[in-house]
């Protein structure tokens, strides 16, 4: 009998992911590879270092077209590229530029817009971030009311964004606004989306620090922020089908299934080298258990990537079900976060490393840090709750 | 890699579809549960005339010489239409241990019959206290001068003992209970003198038998594979069975899935379909995800089954599968029933007997902390 389903890469495919792995053992910087799988953060340079480094070798942005630098790979092969760079530590990619207004000016942008802002994203040149919740509009998004009133030939831009991570490392921002007037039938209509330097004069960045006392997150205040409107994309009016296409785009890489393996070998490294009763913790039923199941569902969540990928050779847009990568990736993700807090034990409550000189130490002292800023990856990027309206909706028809 | 299925698939699964259709709908399947047997020839005879029982069994005996992989559609229907027809005891079991360890002779006299649907087989496992562990076998195998041997022992929840032409038994040969070596497997007529069975029926519709060995006198043509040498072959068949029943398990999940969305869209309460609460529609979305998570590891089991030479590799994998999806056979069943409200506990509705089957899946052949268990190990 023909084979019914082959679960492993093609030759070809294997063969890709060879050299993705050979030329990330040769090119990651080591000292930016023991940061990301000690926990540690990475400042702006590093992130910028290995940014650069990807953009000399043409694989800072795959998915982009090959005009603009993209490689031309499928869906497939773009998958393999980020799941291996994941698994052997490299620095996150900041996705604000790369991800999210590159592919939306690819998509909807002027020729003079993408001239002007892609090769600049693509080298490096700008760091960008999202103005997209405030203060009273969250999960609905669409309530929000910074406006936009146009004079002439620019925007004058008043009100206020929030929750904008790395707006104080950030050259840009794009904006979700409100260009429409009042009485409008739907309020998705009458947005506008809109590029903004925040060099501008009347622009506020504050940080919000959060519960792990970190500063990744600000709130943006903008005061009569003169805009030219050459920096408008798509049409005034059209901001939420913009911003539509982009929220598909930013739930296919939410599994990140190569950094979830690769903290998964970790904690269980870890946890054969800690003691419980003078015995490997990891030999403890309780907790291996936990482990396991861990393990399991990151197992099939793999292959449910896969086939989801599969569906969308010849050129399928993703559907709705790709909110589950998004639900189930990153609950894997938090589970990560728990069971190695939960496996350092009682040197788990530092908040800071009694020997800061000592890499245990600092490693052990991150562990309940991580636990607390990773509670933020079921609420950010549409929280798991919008994520199951989506399904609810669209995959298995629910009324509403 | 690829997960489409074959033209030659779709073929099967359409004629399936067909049969159920037209030979077993939850009425047809109601009456045949409550038959004496417990199950219909009528359906087993189709099933062989389209070709299901040859599925994975090697072509120069008249089957198809396919796998797990190939059968995965096949198991998906029987557990989508909750077919207690004895598929996995006979394909799955019993000529699974014929097919790859039994002699020229034993497999000519079994397997063709077993295509035709002529013959179905049992397989003898468990006893008393041996829970889901293959190498706690107590009963005895004597070998006697003449190359005969003489059985021992009582086995416990025989799925299929009593409707089966032959029962598949584990005996010891040699060594003491729990010894990885000294265990044989015998191929036996239940109906021979020294055999005796108890029927019963089992909680998901199904019949069994309690199979009591006492002094039972077998030729040394009864024997499959090496003397003493059987835990192996047990644990590559009981692996398969797994990984079809993980296959099965889907079917039955995706039918409970479909019910209870269809329920929800039509059960009004409050003036509107119970379906526009919030409360409720993320938890149908949570049972989605499950089925998608369960089709990945079933995909899993089947194919390491089928492909994988290193044993501790695949028990690994299809003992990760059998975790996930016992866990997700409790969750499915147990929110399916509640979001059908007292309907979902009545006996006339198909989901509460998907309920129990998928109850006893969660169990058979190892629950999830045996697994869990064999998958650390």
């Amino acid at each position: 009998m023909e084979r019914a389903m082959d679960l492993n890469y093609s030759a070809d495919e294997t063969a890709f992911r060879d050299d993705v792995r050979d030329w990330l053992s040769a090119h990651l910087p080591p000292e930016l590879r023991e940061k990301v799988v000690r926990y540690e953060s990475l400042a702006k340079d590093e992130l910028i270092r290995w940014h650069r480094i990807l953009a000399a070798k043409g694989w800072i942005a795959p998915a982009w077209p090959q005009e603009w630098g993209g490689t031309g790979w499928n869906a497939v092969r773009r998958y393999i590229f980020e799941e291996e760079c994941g698994y052997a530590g490299a620095p996150p990619l900041v996705p604000f530029g790369l991800a999210m207004c590159g592919p939306v000016l690819v998509e909807f942008g002027t020729p003079e817009q993408k001239q002007r802002f892609l090769p600049r994203i693509y080298h490096g040149d700008d760091f960008w971030c999202q103005g997209y919740s405030e203060p009273n509009s969250g999960s609905d998004l669409a309530s929000l009311r910074t406006s936009a009133v146009r004079r002439g030939d620019h925007y004058v831009v008043n009100g206020q964004k929030t929750w904008t991570t790395m707006a104080h490392m950030a050259d840009w921002i794009f904006c979700l606004v409100r260009t429409g007037t009042e009485g409008e039938q739907k309020q998705q209509e009458g947005i506008s989306f809109l590029l903004i330097d925040l060099k501008t004069p009347g622009i506020a960045v504050r940080p919000l620090v959060l519960m792990d006392g970190g500063h990744e997150v600000n709130e943006v205040f903008f005061e009569d922020v003169v805009v030219p409107a050459d920096q408008l994309v798509h049409e005034e009016g059209r901001g939420w089908t913009v911003a539509k296409f982009l929220l598909g785009h930013e739930r296919m890489n939410t599994a990140r299934i190569g950094t979830s393996r690769r903290e998964l070998e970790g904690l269980k490294a870890y946890a054969a080298q800690l003691r419980k009763d003078g015995r490997p913790l990891l030999e403890d039923t309780r907790f291996r258990d936990k482990v396991s199941r861990l393990e399991i569902e990151l197992m099939a969540l793999a292959l449910t990537n896969l086939r989801f990928l599969d569906g969308l050779r010849g050129g399928h847009p993703p559907g709705a079900e790709v909110s589950m990568l998004k639900i189930k990736g990153t609950e894997i993700q938090q589970s990560l976060t728990e069971l190695m807090m939960q496996a350092a034990g009682p040197l788990a409550q530092a908040s800071t490393p009694g020997d800061a000189s000592d890499a245990d130490d600092r490693f052990a002292a991150s562990l309940s840090r991580r636990y607390c800023n990773y509670r933020k990856t079921t609420i950010y990027a549409g929280s798991n709750e919008i994520q199951r309206n989506i399904i609810a909706k669209r995959v298995l028809g629910l009324p509403s | 890699m690829k997960f489409d299925r074959t033209e030659e698939q779709q073929q099967l699964a359409a004629s399936i579809d067909r049969f159920i259709q037209r030979d077993y709908d939850f009425a047809v399947r109601t009456k045949i549960v409550a038959s004496a047997d417990g199950w219909g020839r009528e359906g087993w005879k189709t099933m062989a005339a389209l070709g299901l029982l040859g599925l994975p069994l090697p072509a120069e005996f008249g089957g198809f010489g396919g796998g797990a992989v190939d059968s995965m559609g096949v198991m998906e229907a029987i557990g989508a239409a909750l077919i207690v027809e004895p598929y996995v005891p006979t394909v799955g079991l019993g000529a699974q241990f014929v097919a790859r360890a039994g002699t020229a002779a034993q497999k000519e006299r079994i397997l063709p019959a077993v295509v035709e649907g002529d013959l179905t087989l049992a397989f003898a496992q468990s006893e008393m206290d041996a829970r889901y562990d293959l190498a706690r076998v107590a009963a005895r195998a004597a070998k006697q001068a003449d190359g005969a041997y003489v059985l021992d022992g009582e086995k416990r929840m025989v799925v299929h003992g009593e409707g089966a032409d032959l029962v598949v038994v584990s005996a010891r040969t040699a060594g003491e209970v729990a010894d990885a070596k000294g265990i044989s497997v015998f191929v036996v007529d239940p109906r021979a003198d020294g055999v005796s069975l108890r029927g019963y029926r089992t909680i998901d519709g199904l019949r069994a038998a309690d199979i009591a060995f006492d002094g039972a006198r077998v030729g040394a043509d009864a024997l499959i594979g090496n003397e003493g040498d059987g835990l192996s072959l047990i644990e590559a068949v009981v692996d398969f069975a797994t990984a079809l029943i993980c296959a099965e398990a889907l079917g039955v999940i995706g039918y409970a899935n479909d019910a209870t969305l269809e329920y929800l869209k039509t059960r009004k309460q409050f003036g509107a379909p119970i379906g526009t609460f919030q409360a409720l529609q993320h938890r149908v979305v949570d049972l989605f995800i499950e089925h998608e998570q369960v089709r990945s590891m079933a995909s899993l089991a089947c194919g390491a089954v089928d492909t994988e030479v290193d044993a501790a590799a695949r028990k690994r994998v299809v003992s990760a599968a059998k975790v996930r999806i016992a866990d997700a056979c409790r969750r499915v069943s147990q929110e399916c029933v509640q979001l059908h409200g007292a309907m979902g506990m009545s006996d006339d509705m198909k989901v509460s007997h998907a309920f129990r089957r998928l109850t006893v899946i969660a169990q058979q052949f190892g629950d999830a902390d045996y697994h869990l268990e064999r998958f650390a190990r």
